[in-house]
């Protein structure tokens, strides 16, 4: 509907008001107020998924650009904001974080966190965005710290040592607030850390719980970690991603990162739990409910960080609905009964070799090693990463982003525990076959990745058995996630620079726009003075996009 | 008009003429040279000595540096070290290096005397009590926000700027913390302090402590005031209770974990 210009400068001159109170109800029916976006993953499903209906499938092609964050740093911009009653917060690389008019991006005000010295993120000094409780934002640093900020002001309430970043460990994730506690988790996979996550008072910054994803010594899963006496102690499972909540089971899951040392499984036999897992933890407590595995005793670095989406969907004889849909890194499509951990359906979603499929009963894989002299796919990448899928209660899709056809040969070497360096544990081979002269993941103005190395896809597909429905096919892979509306608009970007709008239900391209850098975040939809707003990170700049008056 | 007091910004980097006369050294204000003394003696005098000659290779009484010759070179190394050298990398603040900077420039002159910069202690009683700071302006978790928050404030104003916001706080105001006014369309009247501006906009946190931002081309009235409703201490306050109000100012450095 096009609105006349008074109606729009009445409501542009309407005050935004703030002091937001985002209390535990609203943030359990985030789904109830769609002009707001008020998690990572836009609610605690974290499905990614908007009921706003202005963008239409009709009229995207009138989407325009209204306006540019332009970030600061160069770093990779993988955060997604939140819009929390007229005003967005942003991060951006490392720690900084912004409190921005949605309507014209201008800045009420900026909180600089300078990271400590010791800080060493392996892959990245990015951040992925901020939580809110009350009228406080909870942002995690590169250096293992959780601050705590008035959202009015942009001043520091509190401040937690969470861990020490001179061992490795980091933090990249949006964290995730529930009831009076704000969670978190380690990165540092990498480093040899013993990963965990940890709940804090959301007041007073005070550790509530702490669950350690290396189980020790006495506690069940402890027996998986059968290396030399410390392979638990530097067994990596980080957490880099946030995770999900069930209100109704008050259960938090959570994706865990690999095994370390990551290449180099001899050193650590046994099924190393809870790598590569998802943990459902009670959320007042940290106590682990169950657990599922999706890659044991990993060979391929195949983390498992992947965002738990939650669906309450009919499926089989599930009397419950209650659903947990994963497209993991290790190139499986997984359907869990999220009550129980208990496996309902799995299948390949891109090219796999390393296993030949899961068992029907557990869903634990049936490996199908390649070794050293052969390509695994999928590569060490996997056949998605971290980001965000997304899935449609209209459609019924899950939606993801995928490498195809795209592998590594993966060589293994001993290496010991050195507090604070890497420990990787092996080597990528080459050449791969048909593609002789595998390039970097970099984005470079001249695309030396080409489709003999693997593919980028949008894939669309049926989220109950996996099947895929469609796929939108790219020349460049992706890091981009996706967002889905109620209107049956998909939205995603991808390492072309490319920005573009699907028809949720079939694949086709309906608008796209080449931004020139490349996606690596989540874009998320919002309402501002009664208009809708799509909003994604690529490159370096925050582009924001409404329909043309 | 009332809605010009209704904030009470503290900061400025601006001047006023006649104490300029009085207090400078030169190039350099009084209040920077002092608290350049103070920081001087608390971590320097260590390795430089008490009067800054200690070391021939860095006898500062010659006003000439080894590996510096202008400001802002001065600051660097102060900031950043010297390489090779015991001389470690501080981390001082920008409003600190401007102090020490401004000590160094006139440490063969400067005598101790005249301007001071007080006691910290005395200076949050003040502020605390009598003062009534609290009441206007936040530092860490007590205070409202509509005034500016002076959590940090030693860090990123200087001695001189702080110093003569206390004494003539309408001259010494930063002018992106100026009152604004504003007339919506609908006749509903919006009042707070400027965060910041652009051609076609405005943000501004009201005392209600809300964030606003307004698009200028739609208001009936659009007023940025001058004034501030914060009292001239310096016709209020002694010299010695000014001085422990800015050493308090000055020790104000951020979240303290």
């Amino acid at each position: 509907m096009k609105k006349s210009l008074p109606l729009l400068l009445a409501l542009l001159a309407a005050p935004l008001v703030t002091s937001a109170q985002v209390t535990p109800e609203r943030l359990e029916n985030a789904a109830s107020e769609p002009q707001n976006w008020l998690t990572y993953s836009g609610t605690y499903m974290s499905q990614r998924y908007s009921e706003l209906d202005e963008i239409t499938p009709r009229n995207v092609d009138r989407l325009e650009l209204k306006w540019v964050f332009q970030a600061q740093s160069l770093e990779a911009f993988e955060a997604s904001p939140l819009v929390v009653d007229g005003i967005m917060y942003l991060t951006e690389a490392p720690n900084t974080v912004y409190a921005l008019d949605p309507a014209t991006g201008r800045t009420f005000w900026r909180y600089q966190h300078d990271p400590h010295t010791d800080a060493r993120p392996c892959c990245g000094r990015v951040n992925r965005g901020v939580a809110i409780s009350g009228n406080t934002l909870f942002m995690a640093t590169i250096d293992a710290k959780l601050v705590a900020l008035d959202a009015t002001t942009g001043g520091v309430l509190w401040q937690n040592d969470v861990a020490d970043p001179a061992l490795g460990y980091a933090m990249t994730l949006a964290p995730l607030a529930i009831k009076d506690k704000v969670i978190v988790g380690v990165a540092g996979g990498e480093y040899g850390i013993r990963g965990f996550i940890a709940a804090y008072d959301v007041a007073t910054g005070d550790e509530a719980w702490r669950f350690y994803t290396i189980p020790g010594p006495g506690e069940p899963g402890h027996e998986t970690w059968q290396g030399g006496g410390d392979a638990w102690m530097h067994g990596g499972a980080s957490i880099w991603l946030t995770g999900s909540y069930d209100p109704e089971l008050n259960l938090t899951y959570w994706g865990v990162g690999n095994p370390g040392p990551d290449w180099n499984p001899d050193q650590r036999p046994g099924d190393n739990l809870y790598s590569d897992s998802v943990v459902a933890l009670n959320a007042d407590t940290g106590e682990l409910v169950w657990h599922f595995q999706f890659t044991p005793n990993d060979d391929y670095d195949y983390d498992s960080i992947q965002i738990p989406v939650l669906v309450d969907m009919e499926m089989g004889n599930l009397s419950s609905g209650k659903l947990m849909l994963w497209a993991n890194r290790n190139g499986f499509y997984y359907v869990l009964d999220r009550t129980n951990g208990k496996f309902l359906n799995g299948t390949p979603f891109v090219h796999v070799n390393w296993a030949s499929g899961l068992d029907p009963e557990t869903g634990r894989p049936i490996e199908t090693p390649q070794g050293p002299e052969a390509v695994t796919y999928p590569g060490v990448q996997g056949g998605t990463n971290w980001y965000s899928p997304s899935f449609s209660p209209k459609t019924e899709m899950f939606y993801l982003t995928a490498w195809e056809n795209y592998g590594s040969i993966f060589m293994p070497q001993d290496i010991e525990y050195v507090p604070g360096r890497i420990f990787g544990g092996g080597a990528l081979g080459g050449p791969i076959p048909g593609a002789a002269n595998l390039p970097g993941f970099g984005n470079q103005p001249v695309n030396t990745w080409t489709g003999d190395v693997g593919k980028g896809a949008i894939l669309g597909l049926n989220a109950r058995t996996g099947e895929q429905a469609w796929r939108f096919d790219m020349n460049d892979i992706g890091h981009s996630g996706i967002l889905t509306t109620s209107s049956n608009l998909l939205f995603s970007g991808n390492r072309e620079g490319l920005f573009f709008a699907l028809d949720a239900r079939n694949g086709k391209l309906l608008w796209q726009q080449r931004l020139g850098g490349q996606g690596n975040n989540g874009p998320i939809t919002f309402e501002t003075n009664g208009e809708q707003f799509v909003a994604a990170a690529m490159g370096n700049g925050l582009y924001v996009f409404g329909l043309r008056d | 008009m009332n809605y010009l007091k209704l904030f009470l910004p503290l900061v400025s980097l601006l001047w006023l003429p006649t104490v300029q006369a009085q207090q400078h050294a030169g190039q350099y204000d009084i209040a920077d040279i002092a608290y350049g003394a103070q920081l001087f003696a608390e971590r320097c005098v260590v390795c430089h000595g008490p009067n800054g000659d200690l070391l021939p290779q860095a006898n500062f009484r010659t006003g000439t540096f080894r590996n510096a010759s202008s400001d802002r070179d001065l600051q660097r190394v102060i900031r950043d070290g010297v390489q090779g050298t015991a001389m470690a990398a501080t981390g001082y603040a920008d409003a600190e290096l401007t102090a020490l900077v401004a000590f160094l420039r006139n440490i063969t002159s400067y005598d101790g005397s005249g301007l001071t910069i007080g006691d910290a202690d005395a200076g949050k009683a003040i502020f605390e009590g009598k003062g009534d700071c609290l009441s206007c302006h936040r530092v860490g978790t007590s205070g409202p926000s509509y005034a500016p928050p002076l959590t940090s404030i030693g860090m990123s104003r200087t001695a001189a700027a702080l110093r003569r916001v206390l004494i003539d706080p309408v001259d010494g105001m930063m002018p992106i913390n100026r009152p604004v006014h504003a007339v919506l369309a609908n006749g509903r009247v919006v009042e707070g302090r400027r965060l910041n501006e652009d051609t076609f906009s405005v943000q501004l946190i009201t005392k209600e402590e809300r964030l606003v931002s307004l698009d200028k081309r739609s208001l009936r009235e659009y007023e940025i005031g001058t004034e501030s409703a914060m009292p001239a201490y310096g016709e209020i306050y002694s010299d010695q209770e000014i001085a422990d109000l800015l050493a308090y100012l000055l020790s104000l450095k951020g979240f303290q974990p």
